[in-house]
């Protein structure tokens, strides 16, 4: 589904990845791991299009298809997904109303029409209880006043909408308390199938107890330095970093 | 420009002598430069330099209402005076003298039984420094004035409307407002100037808003005129004990829109709330010049103006917030935030406090941005595409000062006008 080959990518002059190589396959679970400043979220923000970094070198493709010269909603309407650390406050702009424009954006795309209301109202239900959200949620202001719990379910209520193909999660894990991660994890279990695939970027192995890998990605200094299965991620946190270095 | 007082009321009577000295004090003081500090950032040059008729031919002026429609509120029940090329038109009003005053200036210049009234409140807080404000009382013969006696909360909002017609030559109006809410009474106003002319117009209008004791006045400025259009609008609002003004202005467009409101508290425990967004392009020009004078203890003010500027239009935004020393306790709130969409727009902001007491809260903030690369980055990620990303960033960032808005009808077709000036439709039931 998503082939990485030799990716290389600067932030202004300097470089963040040296040549990362990566495939997932769908229903695939991958997890990339690292410390602080070995480039995850600089390789979430390659694959998903954002224009701070400078792709200096390699190639990203999706089913096949090369995406090194899309623009972010362009990779979105072709499937991909990414969670965000930190996402950004819309006043005004209802849980509801951003998320139909988010579909409807991506059907025109297609070359389809809106989403009828009714279907539309229906899915965002369905999403919802599925996700154990309640209802008067969906009629906030996005993301305006949302606790980091509120935030990160937000973050896979759209992922649920959108159904991607690939989702990235970055550090989904960060600011949460057990129960928001376990809800989280959950709803990301629940939206999982052959067909898709999910790559979860994070720090601690915590979250990899709830969704589990089946991979695990050591990145250091911009290259995958290691790659195993899921008890790599338990070694690594009994171990540390500096173990692998 | 020369003016020759060709107004209509005998000349022995008071109010005559006041527009006399109002013509002296404008010949006296003149237009204002840019030497003055307040119109520093605004020349009046490319609109006075102009032959306008100041006295237009009305009787060939009509308008219809197909036309017009656009222009009003719908959806809700409403008191209207509307004026086409300054003159008061009936069939398109609806005034009341029902329990209260709904109707025209010139008819409480003209009735002894409002003289009481009149020779209290007209002209008593325009300031006579200002050249232009004596420009227009030199020649004040029309308007809306507003009379709401104590005890009454007035459920029908008000439309004052002037409209210009195509008229033959470029046209200069000076409407005058008074508004006068009593003891314990609410009233919401909806204000705006409207060009339906291919030629030039120039309003100079001045309103003096006068609130007692415990009463709350909504006021709603929108100004979304034709290019060739110009606004000069010059608000005093005087306030007394616990009563509660908002003053929120919609600048969307005109060639010069100027804007001068200034707020005199002379009672305790009183609120006033200035608000206002300026979202303009091409070569327009939006200033936004605010006082507030907070002249007793244990008042507040909030203000809040948003400005979004595009291709080589220029904003201003001077707001002063002046604290006198008997003014303790006073909570005194400013904030002006700009978003420059390219290089060539500009913006002057300049918050500015003077405080002489010492028991106060008092806090000012600008800021000047381009919009945030993080939140966009963030919604074409959702596959929004850039274009309905930015729009929808800055109806965000508008959002503050459009949620204040106390008719729902009036928010639907502001943000309506929002979404259209952003070039996108939105796509989404705001």
């Amino acid at each position: 589904m998503l082939s990485i080959k030799n990716i290389h990518a600067n932030i202004g002059d300097k470089e963040i990845l040296k040549g990362i190589n990566l495939e997932v396959k769908a229903g695939e679970v991958h997890a990339i791991m690292g410390p602080n400043g070995s480039g995850k979220t600089t390789l979430s923000s390659v694959i998903a299009g954002r224009d701070t970094f400078e792709v200096t070198e390699g190639t990203i493709s999706l089913n096949g298809e090369a995406i090194d010269d899309l623009a972010p909603e362009e990779r979105a309407h072709k499937g991909i997904f990414m969670s965000f650390q930190y996402p950004i406050a819309i006043p005004g702009v209802t849980v509801t109303n951003f998320i139909k424009s988010a579909i409807n954006a991506k059907r025109k795309a297609q070359g389809l029409d809106d989403m009828p209301a009714g279907e539309m109202l229906k899915m965002i239900r369905e999403k919802a209880d599925l996700l154990g959200m309640d209802r008067s949620f969906l009629s906030r202001s996005l993301n305006d006043g949302f606790s980091g719990g509120e935030k990160k379910r937000n973050e896979i209520f759209q992922m649920a909408m959108l159904e991607p193909s690939l989702a990235i999660l970055d550090e989904t894990d960060s600011g949460l308390d057990i129960d928001a991660l376990k809800t989280v994890a959950n709803g990301v279990n629940k939206l999982r199938n052959k067909d898709n695939a999910v790559i979860v970027i994070t720090h601690y192995q915590r979250l990899l107890e709830y969704i589990v890998p089946d991979y695990v990605h050591v990145l250091s200094d911009g290259k995958i330095i290691k790659t195993g299965g899921k008890e790599l991620a338990l070694e690594l946190e009994a171990k540390g970093y500096e173990w692998i270095k | 420009m020369a003016f020759e007082n060709k107004a209509s009321v005998a000349t022995e009577s008071d109010f005559h002598k006041v527009r006399a000295a109002a013509m002296q004090q404008f010949e006296k003081v003149g237009f204002p430069t840019k030497k003055n500090e307040n119109w520093k950032y605004t020349s009046l040059k490319s609109i006075l330099n102009n032959d306008y008729s100041l006295f237009p031919d009305l009787t060939k002026h009509q308008v219809q209402l197909p036309e017009v429609d656009t222009y009003f509120l719908k959806g809700v029940d409403s008191y209207k005076i509307v004026f086409v090329d300054g003159v008061y038109n009936s069939y398109l009003s609806e005034t009341t003298h029902d329990g209260m005053d709904i109707c025209l200036l010139s008819a409480a210049i003209e009735k002894t039984k409002y003289k009481i009234v009149m020779d209290h409140y007209f002209n008593k807080i325009a300031l006579t420094s200002d050249g232009l404000s004596s420009l227009n009382t030199a020649f004040a013969s029309e308007g809306a004035f507003i009379h709401i006696k104590k005890n009454i909360i007035v459920e029908k909002p008000i439309q004052i409307i002037y409209f210009t017609t195509n008229c033959e030559k470029d046209i200069l109006l000076q409407p005058r407002n008074l508004i006068i809410v009593d003891e314990n009474s609410q009233v919401k106003i909806v204000e705006r100037h409207q060009s339906l002319s291919n030629n030039k117009v120039l309003n100079n209008t001045v309103t003096e808003v006068f609130a007692n004791k415990r009463a709350h006045i909504d006021y709603y400025k929108i100004q979304n005129d034709k290019l060739n259009a110009s606004l000069i609008d010059t608000t005093f609002v005087q306030q007394k004990d616990q009563s509660v003004v908002s003053v929120n202005t919609f600048s969307f467009g005109g060639d010069i829109t100027r804007n001068t409101l200034s707020f005199y508290q002379k009672g305790e425990h009183i609120n006033s709330i200035l608000n206002g967004i300026s979202l303009i392009n091409g070569t327009q020009h939006v200033d936004n010049q605010t006082n507030v004078y907070h002249q007793q203890p244990n008042c507040e003010s909030h203000e809040l103006y948003k400005g979004i500027y595009d291709g080589k239009s220029t904003g201003v935004f001077n707001g002063k917030v002046f604290v006198e020393q008997i003014a303790q306790k006073t909570d005194a709130y400013q904030q002006n935030d700009n978003i420059l969409l390219t290089d060539d727009a500009t913006i002057y902001s300049k918050p500015q406090l003077e405080i002489f007491a010492d028991d106060v809260a008092c806090s000012h903030g600008c800021t000047i941005g381009q919009l945030d690369k993080d939140a966009l980055f963030y919604m074409r990620q959702r596959g929004i595409p850039e274009k309905e990303a930015k729009a929808l960033l800055l109806y965000a960032f508008t959002n503050k000062v459009v949620e204040a808005i106390k008719i729902p009808v009036l928010k639907t077709k502001i943000t309506k006008i929002i979404s259209e000036k952003l070039g996108v439709d939105l796509g989404i039931d705001l």
